[in-house]
């Protein structure tokens, strides 16, 4: 089912992020996911439903081409990575370190070098923290965050805060869930030595203004870390253009497997930082009288790696890529705008969250009915939406919630499936009436 | 003819759960509490905080909650604090045990944990219908973890 133009609930939007778009064949891409065919709670004597799937800010369904390249993997290419002369360590281990340089060209990064492989954001963070943040923290220095955090980017540097003791300073937000630049300018001073930001909000869907951000750290030579988990699925992202230091995401949600993620650091960062954790692959001599580390990225990788995840990787890289960022882009903001007016036309129904120019995500909560509830008796009907304090519970608590329904959309969603959001949120006001 | 797309949880969401869910009873702070404790449920982020006055007897004399969770859980909590009053410490844990095994088992057994008060028990049955939806089950205890943890003089009670 397409937009219909002269439906004024659903009235052309300009592109996302304003660049231009081309739609492309929801319905052959719908066929890229074999999970999309499925019915929900189906059993004998009821029929299932169909998934409506708007669960995509928690993880993103996996197309047919990511499937087949891990099996391919597993099939016909599959060894140990940088480490054996035979021919399949060999032909893996080029499969797997193009994955590397798959991931430079979808961040627009300087060099492969600069792409280190994590087992998914929060890894990285943790990374982060305890080899840059160890070194280069202590007593007396700040860090700057947002209240729009993951708890992604807040324990790690909590963690490290009890050992190091440097401060935590927040940046708020307005009702909307826009960052107050201002105020984030005041917070920056010479005893500041990061800033770490999302670029675009798990439950609000707020996409702060990153390079702003990085501009304003910069002039004060601070450097930036953003948590683009929430931005990559979503939008074209370019690091350089951003100016970033570290960049992060997770591979779950861009539609590729688990259990693989990425941190894009800045060349003289990642020269600067100790190892991450001791093992095989990370060092360059090992010996009782002292073991020498190989150079970045390889450095922060102990151990055998994510391999066929990596794979997977890759080939979600190449599917969001054929589609086109952008493209994704524009249609998940088709999407917003229809749900959001529709839902938000409903009486009871607040949307939390209301930023210019977010990403495809609404957080709602309906007059005295429980989220819990809601996405209980939502799911009956086949549709998934994530319901509680989307591990954001000093963002809840700046809303003054303790929990919001969140439907997120993915590149495979349908206006007919946001519809289906509006009935559910309709039928479930009805019988709790 | 339309399918109720609810079917499945109008077992679970019987016209009792309803009503307590949106009209609590006891839900309220009394100013002479003798015990308080907090309960949290992280998942769907419910917060209940559970007040009690023990008498000099050791009758629980008052019993009452703050706090909205869902359905479930609120109904819980206000069924908890009118089968609760009256009753004396062991026999408050002895119902929570049947109610944990009501809402947990198939084949509970309500002589498990000594005398219980079945008419009490009877009439926390409208939750037993949690046992078919092993997630909503934390939301249906909640209220009484955090009634234990007050009768234990505790600070804190978490489902987690
Ligand atoms: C904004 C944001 N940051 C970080 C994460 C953490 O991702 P992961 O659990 O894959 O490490 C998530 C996802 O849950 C997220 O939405």
């Amino acid at each position: 089912m397409s937009p219909d133009a002269s439906d004024p609930r659903c009235r052309p939007m300009p592109a996302h992020h304003g660049l231009p778009a081309e739609p492309y064949d929801l319905d052959a891409v719908r066929e890229d996911f074999p999970i999309l065919k499925r019915l929900v709670h189906e059993r004998p004597g009821r029929l299932g439903k169909p998934l409506v799937y708007l669960d995509n800010a928690a993880s993103a369904q996996k197309p047919r081409p990511v499937i087949e390249a891990m099996t391919r993997c597993m099939e016909l290419e599959y060894s140990n990575v940088h480490r054996g002369v035979h021919y399949l360590s060999q032909q893996t281990t080029d499969a797997y370190e193009a994955v590397r340089d798959k991931v430079q060209t979808l961040l627009n990064a300087p060099s492969r070098e600069n792409i280190v492989f994590t087992r998914n954001a929060t890894e990285a963070f943790n990374l982060v923290a305890s080899t840059w943040g160890r070194t280069f923290l202590g007593p007396g220095d700040e860090i700057v965050v947002s209240v729009l955090e993951h708890h992604a980017n807040i324990v790690p540097w909590q963690l490290l805060q009890t050992e190091n003791g440097f401060a935590i300073k927040v940046i708020p937000c307005d009702d909307r869930g826009v960052l107050d630049l201002d105020a984030y300018a005041a917070l920056l001073g010479p005893k500041t030595k990061l800033v770490s930001v999302t670029h675009g909000s798990n439950v609000l869907g707020t996409v702060p203004p990153a390079a702003e951000i990085v501009r304003i750290a910069h002039a004060r030579g601070i450097p930036v870390m953003l948590d683009g988990s929430q931005a990559v699925p979503h939008m074209p992202v370019d690091v350089q253009a951003l100016d970033a230091d570290f960049y992060v995401f997770t591979g779950h949600k861009l539609y590729g497997p688990t259990g693989i993620g990425v941190l894009y650091g800045r060349k003289e960062l990642l020269a600067s930082m100790p190892p991450y954790q001791g093992g095989g692959d990370m060092i360059a001599s090992v010996s009782f009288n002292g073991t020498t580390y190989r150079e970045p990225p390889y450095r922060f990788e102990a151990g055998t790696p994510p391999i066929i995840e990596g794979i997977g990787l890759g080939a979600a890289i190449d599917y969001v890529q054929t589609l086109g960022l952008a493209n994704i882009g524009a249609h998940e903001h088709t999407l917003l705008e229809y749900a959001s007016v529709r839902l938000a036309a409903i009486e009871g129904v607040r949307l939390i969250g209301t930023a210019p120019g977010k990403a495809a995500i609404v957080s709602f909560v309906i007059e005295g009915i429980h989220p819990h509830d809601i996405g209980m008796l939502a799911d009956q009907m086949g549709v998934a939406l994530r319901v509680g304090r989307h591990c954001a519970e000093p963002l809840m608590e700046r809303f003054g919630l303790e929990a919001t329904c969140r439907a997120s959309f993915g590149l495979y969603n349908t206006i007919a499936e946001a519809e289906a959001l509006v009935d559910a949120v309709q039928s479930v006001k009805e019988f709790f009436r | 003819m339309v399918q109720d797309p609810f079917g499945d949880l109008r077992e679970l969401y019987q016209e009792v759960i309803l009503d307590h869910g949106k009209h609590p009873r006891n839900h309220r702070h009394p100013p002479d509490a003798s015990h308080e404790a907090r309960g949290d449920n992280p998942l769907c982020g419910d917060r209940i905080t559970v007040y009690m006055r023990m008498g000099a007897s050791g009758i629980i004399e008052d019993v009452a909650f703050e706090g909205r969770g869902c359905a479930i859980s609120t109904a819980s909590a206000s069924l908890m604090t009118e089968v609760i009053k009256g009753k004396n410490e062991s026999e408050a844990r002895a119902l929570f045990e049947c109610f944990h095994d009501m809402c947990t088992k198939d084949d509970a057994d309500p002589h498990a944990h000594g005398p219980v008060d079945e008419d009490a028990l009877d009439r926390l049955a409208v939750l037993a219908g949690v046992r078919e939806f092993p997630v909503r089950v934390k939301c249906a205890t909640l209220a009484w973890h955090t009634l234990a943890a007050a009768m234990t003089g505790g600070l804190k009670a978490s489902t987690e």
